[in-house]
C-alpha cells in the first residue's frame, strides 16, 4: 500500500473516531438555553432536554424544606416555580430580586433544579466600565 | 497625571499610525531615512505607552479617587501590592496592559534586530505597528482607563468629582497568583504576535530560506513558556480560591487560553519539519496565523462576555471591535497567502508511516483536533443560535469525552515521536529504543492493576507515563555515557553537560517529562472523592483515611472583612495530624464573599477542605471535603515545563573536549539544534 494511502488511513480513523466521541459528548452534556415565557411554548421532546432558564428570584417566593429549596423566577411577565435538589448549599448571592441562572429538567410544571447560579444585579452593575461577574455558583 | 497618561496614550497612537504608514512608504521606496524614521516611530510607541501605563499605576499608588478607573478597583486599604495588580483587574486597564506587555516584546525586537535582518524588518515593523494601533485605539477612543469621575450634574452637563475612598479591588482577586497569572498569560497572548509578524513578514516579502522560523524560535518559545505558565497559574488559582474541589472547569476563559497553546504546542513541533526537511510550510505559516488570531479570540471571548462565564466582564460593545480586528488579521492573512503561496513550496514528501515526520504530522493532527473541538464546544452557543435558532451549551463531558483520548495519544507520541529516525526508522532501531521502555510501562501498567486502580483511562496514562519517562531516561543516559566515557565525568555532571551541549534538545525532554509530571496528576482526577455533611462542634466526618473532627468555629473581624473560621482538626487512624481553617470571608466594601479553602497537600493527594456555608434550617455549618489525588504533581509538573523552557531557550555550549595536548578540530558554528558529535544516533535533533 502507498504510504500516503496509510496515512490517511490513520488520519480518517483518529479524526472519525473523535468525531464520534464528541457527538457522545455532545448528547450527553447539551443543554437548552431558555426564556421563562419559551419555556411554556415547549411540547414534548423538547421539554425532555436539559434546559437552562435566567429570571429574577419573586421576592418573598424562596422557602426551604428538607433536601430542597422552592422558589419563583420571574421574567418577561411570566412566571416559574423551581424546586432546587441539588446538595451544595446556595451561594449567598441568593436572595430575593437576585438575578439567578438555574439548570435542570421541567417536571409536570416545576422546573428541578440541579444547578443554581446568582448573582445579586445592584452589586454587578455599581462598578462602572466593569468588573468580574462572579457568579457563585451552587451545583451537585 | 491622568492627562499627562492620556495624552502619552494619543501620542502613541499617532506614532504607530506614523510607524505603519510611514513604514509602508519606506518598502515602496526604500528610502533609508524613512526605514529608520519608521523604526525609531515604532520604538517610541512603545516607550510613550510605558509611560502611560506607568501613570495609570501612579494614580493607584497616590490614591486617586477622581479618577473612575482607580475608584472602581482600588481603595486606600489596598495592599501594594494589589495595587499592581489593580491595573488589570478591570476592562480599560486590562487592555491598557495587553497594549504595555506587547510594547515589551515590539520594543525588544525594533532593538534587537535594529541593524540586522534589513529585507524583513520594515515589513515587521509595519505588521507590529498595525496591532498595536488597534490596541491603541482601544485605548484612546473605547476604553480609556483614564477617564475621570464625573456624576450627571445639572442642565445635563456632568460634573467632575472625587471620592473619598475606592469601591476596592474584587476579593477574588485579592490572592498571589492574581498578581502572577494575568501577566503570564497576557505575556503570553501578545507573545504570539512576534512569530505571527515574522511569518506574515516573510511571506509578504517572499524571504528565502526558513530564516525567519530560526529568528522567531526563542520569541515562540517565550510566548509558549508564559502561557503554559499562565494557563497552570490560573488553575492553582481555582483550584485554591474558588473553592469548588477542581482546577479545570472547561470554562470558556480557561478554554480561550487553551485554544492558542494547542496550536502553539504544534507551531513548536512542525517548524522542525520545516527546519529538518523543508516540508509543511503553508500549515507552520496557517498554523502561526491561527495562534495569534486564537490569541485575539482568547482577549475578545474574556472581554465581550459573548459566552457567559466566570471571568468574562461586563456585557460592552468592545467585542465588535475585537470581531471586527479578526476579519482584517484574516483577510490580510489570506490575500498574503493566496498572493505569494507558490513561495510556500514543500521540498519533500512523506517517505515512511514510521518515522519522525509522520509522528509529528499526527502530533499536529491530535493538536488540531483539540483544539477545533475545544473551540467548537466554547462557541456552541453562538453557533447553535445562528444556525438552528436555538441556543445550545455543551459541558465537561463533551471536552473530556474529546480530549482525554487526545491527550493519551499526545502523550504516547511524546515518548514515542523522539526517538524515531527521520525519513524512515529500522525494526533494529525501534527494538533498541523502545524494547525497555515498552516493558516498563507494561510492568508499571499490571502493578497498578494489581493494586487495584483499574479506571481504564487512568491505568493506561500511568502505564504512558512510565513508559514515556523510561525513553526519557534512556536518552539522557546514553548521551551522557558517551561524555562520560570521554572526560571520566560522573553521570550527573556528564547528563549536565549533555544539555548544555545541546539545549534545544534535552531542554525539550525536560518540557516533556514535565508534561509527564502534569499528565500523572490529571490522571488522579479518576479517583477524586468527596464527602459534604452539616457538622456541629465535635461531629466528625471520615473521607479516606482521614478523619475531620470540627473543634469550633468563631468569627472574626479583619480589617476589610469578616472571617468565619473553623476549626477542623485532621486525624489518621485515630492519631492528631493537624488542623485546618476553611475560612468564609465576608467583605465588608461591597458585601460580597470569598472562600478560603484549606487544603493539606502530599505528593500522594490532596485533603481540600471548604467552609460550604450554612445549613439554612440549624444554621450550622456545612464542611464539603474533597479528597483528590495527586494534584501535587500538575503543579510540581509546570515548574518541570518552566524549567525546560528555559534550558531550551539557553545557547548551545560547544562541546571542548578535555583530551590533553591532542589538536581538537575547532567545531564549526552549530546549525540549530545540530548534534556536534557524530557518536549520537541516526537523524536526532
Amino acid at each position: 500500500m502507498k504510504k500516503q494511502a496509510k496515512f490517511g488511513i490513520g488520519v480518517t480513523v483518529i479524526v472519525v473516531s473523535m468525531a464520534f466521541l464528541a457527538w457522545l459528548g455532545y448528547g450527553e452534556s447539551k443543554t437548552y438555553y431558555h426564556t421563562i415565557a419559551e419555556l411554556q411554548t415547549l411540547h414534548g421532546s423538547d421539554l425532555s432536554h436539559r434546559i437552562r432558564v435566567g429570571g429574577t428570584v419573586a421576592p418573598g417566593s424562596i422557602r426551604r424544606f428538607t433536601g430542597r429549596v422552592d422558589f419563583v423566577l420571574d421574567g418577561e411577565g411570566k412566571s416559574l416555580p423551581v424546586s432546587y435538589v441539588g446538595s451544595d448549599p446556595l451561594p449567598d448571592t441568593f436572595v430575593d430580586k437576585s438575578q439567578a441562572l438555574v439548570e435542570g429538567r421541567e417536571t409536570d410544571g416545576r422546573f428541578v433544579a440541579e444547578v443554581v447560579q446568582a448573582k445579586c444585579a445592584s452589586k454587578y452593575e455599581a462598578a462602572p466600565g466593569g468588573t468580574v461577574a462572579t457568579p457563585s455558583t451552587a451545583t451537585r | 497625571m491622568d492627562v499627562f497618561g492620556s495624552f502619552a496614550l494619543l501620542l502613541a497612537f499617532i506614532c504607530a499610525v506614523f510607524a505603519f504608514a510611514g513604514g509602508i512608504a519606506a518598502i515602496i521606496t526604500r528610502h533609508p531615512l524613512l526605514v529608520k524614521s519608521t523604526r525609531q516611530a515604532g520604538i517610541a510607541t512603545c516607550c510613550l505607552i510605558f509611560v502611560a501605563t506607568f501613570s495609570l499605576e501612579y494614580l493607584f499608588f497616590s490614591d486617586n479617587f477622581s479618577a473612575a478607573y482607580v475608584v472602581a478597583h482600588s481603595n486606600r486599604a489596598l495592599a501594594t501590592f494589589y495595587k499592581i495588580a489593580a491595573l488589570w483587574a478591570g476592562q480599560e486597564g486590562s487592555l491598557l496592559f495587553w497594549s504595555f506587555l506587547l510594547s515589551i516584546y515590539v520594543f525588544s525586537v525594533l532593538i534587537a534586530y535594529r541593524n540586522k535582518n534589513g529585507e524583513l524588518m520594515p515589513y515587521v515593523g509595519v505588521i507590529l505597528a498595525g496591532v498595536q494601533i488597534f490596541f491603541l485605539t482601544l485605548n484612546n477612543f473605547v476604553a480609556s482607563p483614564f477617564k475621570a469621575l464625573a456624576v450627571p450634574g445639572a442642565h445635563g452637563a456632568m460634573d467632575l468629582v472625587a471620592r473619598g475612598d475606592g469601591n476596592g479591588l474584587t476579593p477574588l482577586l485579592q490572592y498571589p497568583e492574581m498578581v502572577i497569572h494575568p501577566p503570564n498569560l497576557y505575556s503570553g497572548y501578545t507573545g504570539f504576535t512576534i512569530p505571527f509578524a515574522f511569518a506574515l513578514a516573510a511571506l509578504l516579502a517572499r524571504y528565502p530560506g526558513e530564516k525567519w522560523i530560526h529568528l522567531t524560535r526563542k520569541w515562540t518559545m517565550i510566548a509558549w513558556g508564559f502561557q503554559t505558565a499562565g494557563i497552570l497559574l490560573g488553575a492553582h488559582w481555582a483550584y485554591a480560591v474558588l473553592g469548588w474541589g477542581g482546577y479545570w472547569g472547561w470554562d470558556p476563559v480557561e478554554n480561550a487560553s487553551l485554544l492558542p497553546w494547542l496550536t502553539g504546542t504544534a507551531f513548536l513541533h512542525s517548524v522542525m519539519m520545516q527546519e529538518k526537511r523543508g516540508m509543511m510550510k503553508v500549515w507552520n505559516v496557517w498554523l502561526v496565523f491561527s495562534t495569534f488570531l486564537l490569541c485575539i479570540l482568547g482577549t475578545f471571548l474574556t472581554r465581550s462576555g459573548v459566552v457567559s462565564s466566570v471571568h468574562a466582564f461586563a456585557q460592552s460593545s468592545i467585542g465588535s471591535w475585537f470581531v471586527g480586528f479578526l476579519v482584517v488579521i484574516f483577510t490580510v492573512c489570506l490575500v498574503a497567502y493566496f498572493k505569494n503561496r507558490d513561495y510556500l513550496k514543500s521540498e519533500n514528501q512523506l517517505d515512511a508511516i514510521v518515522s519522525r515526520e509522520s509522528s509529528f504530522l499526527f502530533n499536529n493532527l491530535i493538536l488540531l483536533v483539540s483544539c477545533i473541538a475545544v473551540l467548537s464546544g466554547t462557541l456552541f452557543p453562538v453557533l447553535s443560535e445562528a444556525l438552528s435558532g436555538s441556543k445550545i451549551s455543551v459541558g465537561a463531558p463533551f471536552f473530556n469525552k474529546v480530549n482525554i483520548p487526545i491527550g493519551l495519544l499526545l502523550l504516547f507520541l511524546t515518548g514515542v515521536g523522539p526517538l524515531l529516525a527521520w525519513r524512515k526508522t529500522s525494526v533494529e532501531s525501534l527494538k533498541r529504543n523502545f524494547a525497555w521502555p515498552l516493558i516498563v510501562g507494561v510492568v508499571a501498567g499490571a502493578v497498578i492493576f494489581v493494586l487495584g486502580y483499574r479506571e481504564i483511562y487512568s491505568l493506561i496514562c500511568f502505564s504512558l507515563c512510565f513508559f514515556v519517562t523510561a525513553t526519557i531516561a534512556m536518552e539522557f543516559y546514553r548521551g551522557a555515557k558517551v561524555i562520560r566515557v570521554r572526560s571520566g565525568a560522573s553521570y550527573l555532571t556528564s547528563a549536565i553537560e549533555l544539555t548544555m551541549r545541546n539545549t534545544r534538545r534535552y531542554g525539550g525532554y525536560i518540557v516533556h517529562m514535565g508534561m509527564v509530571l502534569i499528565f500523572i496528576g490529571l490522571a488522579g482526577a479518576a479517583f477524586n472523592q468527596n464527602v459534604q455533611k452539616e457538622m456541629q462542634p465535635g461531629s466528625s466526618m471520615q473521607l479516606g483515611k482521614y478523619k475531620l473532627v470540627l473543634q469550633s468555629f468563631d468569627s472574626k473581624p479583619e480589617a476589610n472583612y469578616t472571617g468565619l473560621r473553623l476549626n477542623v482538626e485532621v486525624f489518621v487512624n485515630n492519631k492528631p495530624l493537624m488542623m485546618l481553617y476553611p475560612e468564609r470571608r465576608i467583605f465588608e466594601t461591597n458585601g460580597e464573599t470569598g472562600t478560603m479553602v484549606a487544603i493539606y497537600s502530599t505528593l500522594r493527594e490532596d485533603l481540600y477542605v471548604v467552609y460550604a456555608g450554612q445549613s439554612p434550617d440549624t444554621k450550622l455549618p456545612v464542611i464539603h471535603a474533597y479528597l483528590n489525588p495527586l494534584v501535587k504533581w500538575i503543579w510540581f509538573g509546570g515548574v518541570i515545563v518552566v524549567f525546560g523552557t528555559l534550558v531550551a531557550l539557553l545557547p548551545n555550549r560547544r562541546a571542548v573536549l578535555v583530551l590533553s595536548g591532542a589538536k581538537q578540530p575547532v567545531p564549526e558554528p552549530l546549525v540549530h539544534g545540530m548534534t556536534p558529535s557524530a557518536t549520537f544516533r541516526e537523524g536526532h535533533d
